[in-house]
This record gives structure tokens, sequence and C-alpha cells, in this order.
């Protein structure tokens, strides 16, 4: 029986060797890469679009007992409040699931944002009904998405099978320049690997520059490291993790630190002097390209919002750019904050004041728009350049719709000139 | 275990937002509802023209993006058999062995592979064959417990069965 120190003290191991090793359920023996663990899990969440399967799935298998549901999250983010009658359904049958059974139900927080604010401790193992739950990695984490029936299994149980994937470390040097931000580094990554580059991999996010990330833009870093297939994009904890937990009040859990000799498969570095805004654009994430290759490109619709970039922090860099100026008349420009609580900030922090003398609409928080399905859907060979996380052909109404993907920075100067622009002219 | 079937050839990065958008599979909580739009992001008449036990073979990185279990779910209700791709993103692969949609991964397949040839897919085996070369690829192995699952038909399938999860009697 190995004990959680000899564990974490290990140097041979990575980050995912250990955050797994640390929960499996035999907890005997250490699980290196390519081993398939059956691990506890901390945290199991599932949203508007994958949870009514899961409920069905458990009726499937005449489950109607619960492993636990306090630790049960049942969030509505996607289409809140409910778009139609057929939406409300669903939405209702979620109500009822979490009443009866007394799991936790969340409703109108983005379910990634919320796990972020309410239960993201270091060494958590989460699984989610959600590619995005990766965020959580972001205070170190271990934490994953899956699909319906295996998020009802872990509902049942609350174990579940995972293979210990190999690991790519990424090292961050240098300093952002004046309007880069963490979205670009990550759209920059993914145009490195491609949208299988990073696929069943754990990426650690490390180097010299990482300790001048916010909590918020790690958040970025972590979530949009699902667009390359991470399987978790990890920060290992520190100085502003611990400031973060403390200020929270959150007892840290295990703080996991990668042993100096594991074992990477691939590693890179990335030069933050010398990045520039960086635009994906249609129709895939990894066609990324220099702000001036797509720069003039007329758009129709601008974006800010999703659990990618709808932190306060992102608004805030909207608001900078919006303010005292307007939205050019023929394109319209939403503004989706991530969670109940941002949406408040942003309001309290006058923010809100900004984007409507602007011109902006900004709305209750919902991922919306980057779904397509309420609160800015795109119509036929509409054009918009979006903040959210994809920008795949049909991804936000028609399939004849076209979507650039940028920082918040990037999408609010575009919002004021009707056309993709460089964020560094508006911000001083 | 055999399958076979009419091919029906993709490229590479096939991804879930185009075999089925946000907007019908988060209106549905039936899964023929959703076969009417499988593969819509390219072909909103793709379910007509289905033949059960049709076979999808496509390039890198199939079933990309979100964890949208209904991507799987469209595809196996519209009446294809099996998804023969040359990768495939993680959570679309998990999906396939809990829902019991047969996934397997053969590399460079679509280089051997015409569309609308009748070709065979091997759950014992785990491998599939081309009719018209005569020609067995082996498929990336996966764990027993896992190629078990596939057999039985998913999770649904094997908990009604053991009244428990493969994975509760793994050591
Ligand atoms: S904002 Fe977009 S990417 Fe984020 S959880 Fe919602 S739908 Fe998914």
């Amino acid at each position: 029986m190995l004990s959680p120190s000899q564990i974490l003290k290990d140097e041979s191991l990575t980050f995912a060797e250990k955050a797994i090793s640390l929960k499996t359920v035999d907890g005997k023996k250490l699980h290196r890469v390519e081993d398939i663990a059956v691990v506890n899990v901390d945290l199991a969440m599932a949203q508007d679009s994958t949870g009514p399967l899961a409920i069905r799935v458990l009726q499937d298998m005449g489950i109607n007992r619960l492993w636990d549901p306090k630790r049960i999250l049942i969030v509505i983010d996607h289409t809140y409040p409910a778009a139609d009658e057929k939406v409300a359904n669903l939405h209702a049958l979620m109500r009822d699931f979490s009443f009866q059974h007394g799991c936790v139900l969340v409703e109108g927080s983005i379910s990634h944002q919320h796990i972020l604010e309410e239960y993201a401790t270091p060494g958590l193992m989460i699984f989610g009904a959600d590619s995005h739950t990766c965020q959580a990695g972001c205070v170190g984490a271990f934490a994953t998405g899956i699909g319906s029936t295996e998020i009802a299994a872990v509902w049942a149980t609350g174990q579940i099978w995972i293979r210990v994937p190999d690991s790519v470390r990424i090292n961050l040097v240098g300093k952002l320049q004046k309007g880069v931000f963490a979205r670009d580094i990550i759209s920059h990554f993914i145009g490195m690997v491609g949208e299988d580059g990073g696929n069943y991999r754990a990426l650690e996010w490390k180097g010299t520059a990482v300790k001048n990330l916010s909590l918020s833009s790690r958040a970025c870093i972590s979530n949009s490291s699902m667009e390359c297939g991470a399987k978790i994009a990890v920060f290992e904890p520190d100085v502003l993790t611990r400031q973060y937990l403390s200020a929270v009040r959150r007892k840290p859990g295990y703080e996991i630190h990668a042993g100096r000799i594991a074992k990477y498969t691939d590693e890179f570095e990335i030069d933050l002097d010398k990045l520039e805004p960086i635009v994906a654009a249609p129709d895939n994430v990894d066609n990324v390209k220099n702000i001036r290759e797509v720069e003039g490109t007329p758009i129709d619709q601008a974006f800010v919002g999703s659990s990618t970039n709808g932190r306060l922090e992102d608004l805030q860099v909207a608001a900078k750019i919006l303010k005292g100026r307007k939205v050019n008349p023929r394109t319209r420009c939403i503004i989706t904050p991530a969670s109940r609580r941002i949406y408040e900030e942003a309001i309290n922090s006058g923010l809100v004041d900004i984007f409507l003398q602007a011109g902006a609409v900004f709305t209750n928080a919902t991922c919306g728009a980057c779904v397509g399905t309420h609160l800015g859907v795109l119509g036929t060979n509409e054009v918009c350049i979006s903040s959210s996380t994809r920008n795949y052909i049909g991804r936000m109404g028609s399939t004849s719709a076209k979507i650039y993907l940028a920082s918040p920075a990037t999408v609010a100067a575009s919002a004021i000139r009707g056309e993709i622009a460089d964020p560094r002219r508006y911000l001083r | 275990m055999t399958l076979r079937g009419r091919v029906w050839k993709f490229g590479d990065n096939i991804n879930t937002d185009i075999i089925i958008p946000f907007r019908f599979k988060s209106r549905t909580n039936d899964p023929y509802e959703m076969a009417k739009y499988c593969m819509y992001g390219l072909d909103p008449d793709f379910h007509e023209k289905i033949q059960k036990g049709d076979i999808m073979v496509a390039g890198r990185n199939f079933g990309g993006g979100s964890s949208r279990e209904q991507a799987p779910v469209a595809i196996k209700y519209c009446g294809i058999a099996a998804v023969v791709s040359e990768s495939f993103a993680r959570i679309f692969y998990r999906n396939g062995f809990a829902i019991g949609l047969p996934v397997m991964e053969v590399p460079k397949i679509t280089k051997e592979v015409e569309q609308g040839e009748e070709m065979e897919v091997d759950l014992d085996t785990w491998s599939v064959k081309v009719l018209r070369t005569n020609k067995v690829f082996e498929a990336k192995k996966v764990p027993e417990f896992l190629a078990n699952l596939m057999k039985i038909g998913g999770l649904v399938e094997y908990y009604k069965k053991y009244q428990q999860f493969p994975w509760q009697t793994m050591k």
C-alpha cells in the first residue's frame, strides 16, 4: 500500500500519473502511462444537453439510487432560460431529477465557471459530461470530459475507468505584449499541434511566464486545450493558486507537482514576447492566422462570452476598448458573462453601462451564442467573430455561416470597425 | 461476430457539430429523432440515404469537439452498424463503447476502401475486411473489457445483464 506522500514525492511521475494513482480504487500500486485504472470520482457534472440523456440512461438501466447526490452537479447553462417548449421540457426533467435525488442543481451559470467558483481544488478528480470540463485543470485538478452514459455510471457508483495518458510539457517564456492575451497563446498552440495534436494526452502548462498569468487566463488556456483533444490541461498550484484558494476559503487538496525526471512524449516552448493577436479562421480551430492576414474581413456579429472567454477579466478588456466608442451600425455586438457572479460584478463595476452606451447587447449568463441555439444565432452566410470555443460548420447557427475565433479584445475592436480589427490600435 | 455493410466515406476532422448540430440534439431525448439530423452539417438528407447495416469510414480525428453522446447515438439509430476511422477523438471513442456503436481505429483505411463498396467489421478479431480486395486490416487493439462491452452492446445492456459495470470487477 502506497501512501499519498510517497506518490506525491515520486520524481519519475507526471502530473497525470500522480493524480490518477492518488485516486485509484485499489490504492495499492502506481499507475503509469497506458495503464487502465479505476478511480474514485470527487465531482460528477452534467449540463442541459448531456444531462437529460444521462437521466434517461439511468432509467433504462433501472437504477434509482445514486452514489452521492451532493457530489452530483446538474447544471442548466447551455440554453438558459429555455428558448422554447422542447428545451423547457428537458430542463424540467433535470429539475425533477435533482429534487428527487437531492443533487446540486445550478441554473444560469456555465458549468465550468461554476465549478471554478465553487469547487475546484488541486488534486480533485472531476468528471463532467462536457468536453471543456478540463478547465478545472487551471488550479491543478484532474478534470476531464466524458459522455452521458458514462456520467450516468459515475452517478450510480462514483467510479469510472480511465487510461493513464501520456503527457506533453509546454514551456511558456517571456511576457505577453499589449493587445495579446491568454486566448492568443492557446490558439497559437492549437495551430502548432493541430486539432488532434493533444488527443488522449495530458498537457502540462509550465514555464517562467506562468506566474504572470491570472487564474482567469489559466482557465482560458485549460478550457481551450480541449480544442486539440487534450484529456486534461493543468497548471500546477503556485502562489497565485494558493492565494485564490485561501481567498475563497477552500481547503486545498493534493498539491500535485510533476516529478523532475518525469517523461514527456513531446515538449514545446512558446515565447510570449513574440506572440501577436491570433485568429482561428473558418471552419476549424487549428486554421489559425496572424491578425494581419484576416484584418478587414467584414462581420455581421461580434460575440464576447463562453466558458473560454466570458470571465470578468474578458469583459473588462472589452469594456476598455468599447468605452466611449460605438458598435458599427452594420454589426451587432453581444456580450454574455459566464456566470451569475460575473454578471453581477459586471453590473456593479459599471461595465454594463459602457456596453449599453456603445450599443452592445448584454445578456444573462449562459452558453448562448456559442452553441447557436439562442441569444445570437447566425443566419445564412453570416459572418461572426467570437471569443467562444469553436468555429465548426453550423456551430453557431446556419451551416453556411462563417466563424472567426479570437480574444475578447480582438472581438471588441472588430465590433467597432464592423470588420476584423487589430485590438492593439484600440488599447493605450 | 461479423457486421457486413456498404461504405460511406468521409474525410478528416468530422466533428460532432457536423454530426449533429446542437440546436437539434438539445431539444429531444429520443434517439430516433436525433437520427434524423445525422451528418446534418454535410448533408441534411443523409439519414434518408442509409440502408440499415451501412458502415462509415473516415479519416483522422473522427468525432472531435463536443462530448455530445447524441453524435454516436444519431449515427447508431440512423442505421449505421459501425464506424471505422483512422483515428477518433477521445470522448467520441469512449462514447462508442458506452452506447455500443462499434468504433475501430484502422490507420490509413480511407486509402483502401471506396464509397459504396462492401466491407466487414469483425468484433471477435477486432479487424476489418474489404471484400473487393479480400484484404484484412487489424484495428488498434482495445482492452478486453472494452471489446467484451462492445459485443454485449454497451453499458445499458451490460448493466441489465450483470447489474454492475465492467470496471467494477477490474483489478
Ligand atoms: S460556452 Fe460553449 S464551449 Fe463553453 S460549455 Fe458552453 S457550449 Fe460548451
